[in-house]
């Protein structure tokens, strides 16, 4: 089963969460960071690295100029306005490039060849499980290279190589999705058996989940809340999951030690009733995704 | 034979110059031959989630404008805006259109020749 952990607000807890369910899930599993512009799960895991790798972009460049008979062909087919035909050849502006490769396919005189652009790396490595995590956890995950402004082809590639692991040795996937509900979150929860959405009580965190559940819970995935910081601001939360039937799976109440373990990385599964906590929430998700995997 | 383009918040010679270019409302024209003002609506290009000076850079190629008047161009549509063959001149806003086609006319003219 696929499960990905997101939120509208950044902040709210993604990651802690994420790092506990995959330390305590039980089985061969792969924790995938697809939060490419900020990755930090591997901070929390520590794997051991079994490789990296530069990921690029196929966009196009201007092979033939003097071939061009100024159709337009290309120019009109690119949503992105990457290609666009003026003057005697078509100008390319690759970083716009969404590396669809369709202007590559429409030019019937040879203009267009390929091109690369770098949009980062992705790597790939096993945690240990000398500090308490159950066996068999992998990691993947990718950082965006610094000025590039897309990161849905990188996270693509990411979620390419989890697959890759699967297919090699079958197990769970847990997603730390990127915060926000643009493309990069919207991409990172695609084709998941469960949807987990990290809140806490506040007027920004109600605002953002309701975005969130908007954007990300499409109804077809079910869809559980974790409450963050309960405790911090009111009762705002537990309403809004009421009203529009959304189970809160868990409440991580808002403590000065938690905070304190938190930022010196320890992981939830660390603490007291929080592990209990924790298994109880392994346990809800997946039973939330069992009418989906199981068909 | 020229055309100027002015970036514009309105569409009469009256309106302020649009000191941005690819998300400019709309740009005024104007004919210095013939005296004719128009004007072009910059919707389509506006409504561009990334790009929009480009799409700017074809509409204005489109009508075949020979020069483009702006508070400042992107880097990106300087590009394109060379490879049209359209000249352009920045820093043309707090002023309304006609005060920037005016003392635009008044310049000595270079990039723009053909006039």
């Amino acid at each position: 089963m696929i499960v990905a952990i997101a939120s509208g607000k950044g902040g709210t807890g993604k990651t802690t969460i994420a790092t506990a369910l995959a330390r305590i899930w039980d089985g061969p599993r792969v924790a995938v960071d697809m939060d490419v512009e900020a990755p930090n799960l591997h901070l929390f895991l520590a794997p051991s690295y079994d490789g990296r790798k530069r990921a690029v972009l196929d966009v196009p460049v201007v092979l033939h100029p003097e071939a061009c008979s100024g159709c337009g062909a290309c120019s009109r087919l690119c949503a992105f306005k990457a290609i666009i035909a003026l003057g005697d050849y078509p100008v390319v502006f690759p970083e716009m490039c969404h590396g669809c490769g369709g202007c590559l396919e429409v030019c019937r005189r040879g203009v267009l060849g390929a091109g690369k652009r770098e949009l980062g790396e992705i790597f790939w490595g096993r945690a240990g499980a000398a500090d308490g995590a159950s066996p068999d956890l992998r990691i993947a995950g990718g950082q965006l290279r610094i000025g590039e402004a897309m990161s849905v082809p990188l996270i693509r590639q990411v979620r390419t190589k989890a697959n890759e692991m699967l297919a090699e040795h079958p197990g769970d996937v847990i997603i730390d999705a990127p915060p926000g509900t643009s493309c990069p979150a919207l991409s990172a929860v695609r084709e998941v058996d469960v949807l987990l959405l990290v809140a806490e009580p506040t007027p920004f965190g109600l605002h953002d989940l309701g975005l969130a559940v908007r954007a990300l819970a499409s109804g077809r995935v079910p869809t559980g809340v974790v409450v963050n910081r309960a405790g911090l601001g009111d009762d705002c939360i537990r309403a809004f999951c009421h009203k529009h039937d959304l189970p809160i799976l868990a409440e991580i109440p808002f403590r000065r030690d938690i905070a304190e373990a938190c930022a010196q990385g320890i992981p939830l599964d660390h603490m007291g009733e929080l592990r209990t906590m924790m298994e109880t929430l392994a346990r809800s998700l997946r039973e939330l995704a069992e009418p989906r995997v199981a068909a | 034979m020229s055309l100027i383009a002015v970036s514009a918040q309105g569409d009469t010679p009256e309106a302020s110059v649009d000191p941005r270019f690819g998300r400019a409302k709309g740009f005024g024209l104007y004919d210095p031959s013939a005296q004719y003002w128009s004007y072009l609506s910059n919707d389509a290009a506006q409504a561009q989630a990334q790009g929009a000076g480009l799409a700017a850079v074809e509409l204005l190629a489109r009508a075949k404008v020979t020069v483009v008047l702006s508070g400042s161009i992107g880097p990106k549509a300087a590009v394109a805006l060379r490879a049209a063959g359209i000249a352009s001149v920045e820093g043309a806003d707090g002023q309304t259109v006609r005060q920037a086609v005016a003392a635009h006319l008044e310049m000595p003219q270079r990039g723009d020749a053909k006039s």
